[in-house]
């Protein structure tokens, strides 16, 4: 028990001491996870609990169909080093896939998908 | 990371207490599933984790004792995917009509291979080997075990978030569980007869993670957006010896909660059958994500880099 002991207590003792990193997960997202908009909207914004590498983080579309549907490359949102930016060519209303991988500035690797509707 | 766990019942039936190699996350990721951490079974995978501590409050026995514990998990991954966990606490212990006693429980030890991760059907499993060991706690005061256990175990979790869109309010839902048999190095000690545990449980768990960040935004705010509840369900039932057929169990309702660093777990623990005992218990964790906290240091496997 007692190394055992003294490791916990030495970790314990680190924690509030450790850098800000760790996996990045999905905080947020406009059109929002799951929901219908009015409107074709121009891009998906995906903001997330922490900054994530431009270079390892992508993002794709696809359609109801589930065939990918053609956007320019996702990148960071140059205001907000949490925040992935999904152009998006004109859209007919229909049900879209957003899947998206991240790695976050410690390098840990998270990834998801998401739906939104556009109304007829 | 816990094997199930029946310490009140030890001395009655000398049970223990406790990605495809694609990208490895730590955590327990399985493709965009996240499985938290359970409380009463075991995770199905491993990681650089420690539950530190649990404080449990076990219903009383049949017997009328009441035992608290304070226990401690440390898992570490060796590569990105074999880890080991130690085990170890304290226990007091009540009987009635007797002096109370506290001491250490028996030390634990597991070996785990993950080795199947499947993400996009949110699939993983893990085989390994749980080890209580014999003269590690308090023998005669605690009834701790005078003789080694080895429990080979399979581990399995599945998500279900490969349901259809049109099943939304089913795809958080996720089922982890565990198989294990216990073979104890001595049939008998001290007049006890030590029989071979058939051990099996069930985490049933609904994701509001899931559900607000993956399937639908239903505005849920913190703390709520990272909330899961489950029900645990653990059993051992005795395959031979004087105990044959008999089932010990507890059914686990409760909640986890989990940031980035840190999850909290409460539970309450109802006797399943008759054996196990009688009224209520309780059980809160802390429970800490070392992969997280130290990135680059004890959260990196041994061998084989991330």
């Amino acid at each position: 028990m007692k190394p055992l002991a003294i490791l916990i207590s030495l970790l314990a003792a680190a924690v509030p001491g450790a850098a800000a990193l760790a996996h990045a997960f999905l905080d947020h997202s406009l059109p929002a996870v799951g929901g219908t908009v009015p409107a074709a909207p121009k891009e998906v914004l995906m903001f997330f609990t922490q900054q994530i590498e431009p270079a390892f983080s992508a993002a794709t579309l696809s359609g109801a169909d589930g065939q990918p549907i053609a956007t320019p490359a996702a990148s960071i949102d140059p205001q907000n080093p949490m925040a992935l930016v999904l152009k998006l060519p004109p859209l007919a209303p229909g049900h879209y896939k957003v899947s998206w991988h991240v790695v976050s500035v410690d390098t840990h690797r998270t990834e998801g998908t998401f739906s939104f509707d556009i109304q007829p | 990371m816990q094997l199930m766990r029946f310490s009140a019942l030890a001395a009655a039936f000398a049970a223990p207490s406790f990605l495809a190699p694609s990208p490895v996350h730590a955590h327990g990721f399985a493709g965009e599933r996240f499985f938290p951490a359970t409380l009463l079974t075991d995770d199905p995978f491993v990681a650089d984790e420690m539950s530190a501590p649990t404080l449990t409050l076990d219903p009383k026995a049949a017997d009328g004792s009441q035992t608290f514990g304070l226990d401690f998990d440390l898992s570490k991954r060796l590569t990105p995917d074999t880890g080991i966990t130690l085990s170890q606490g304290w226990q007091h212990l009540k009987v009635p009509g007797m002096p109370e006693v506290t001491g250490l429980r028996g030390f634990s030890t597991e070996l785990d291979w993950q080795f199947f991760t499947n993400g996009p059907h949110e699939a993983t499993a893990m085989v390994g080997l749980h080890s209580s060991w014999a003269h590690t706690g308090r023998v005669q005061a605690l009834g701790a075990d005078d003789f080694t256990t080895l429990s080979p175990l399979l581990d399995f979790g599945k998500g279900f978030g490969d349901l259809p869109d049109s099943l939304p309010w089913l795809r958080p839902i996720a089922v982890t569980g565990n198989l294990s048999l216990d073979v104890p190095t001595k049939t008998e000690s001290a007049g006890n007869l030590h029989p071979n545990n058939f051990n099996y449980g069930f985490a049933f768990e609904y994701s509001l993670e899931y559900l607000q960040h993956h399937v639908k935004d239903v505005g849920l705010a913190p703390p709520f957006d990272h909330m899961v509840p489950l029900v645990e369900v653990s059993f051992s039932t005795a395959l031979n010896r004087d105990q044959a057929g008999q089932t010990i169990g507890t059914i686990q309702p409760g909640v986890i909660w989990s940031r980035q660093y840190v999850q909290i777990g409460a539970e309450a623990i109802i006797p399943a059958t008759r054996q196990t005992g009688h009224g209520y218990g309780g059980l809160v964790q802390l429970h800490f994500y070392l992969d997280d906290i130290f990135p680059n240091s004890f959260g990196v496997p041994l061998f084989g880099g991330k």
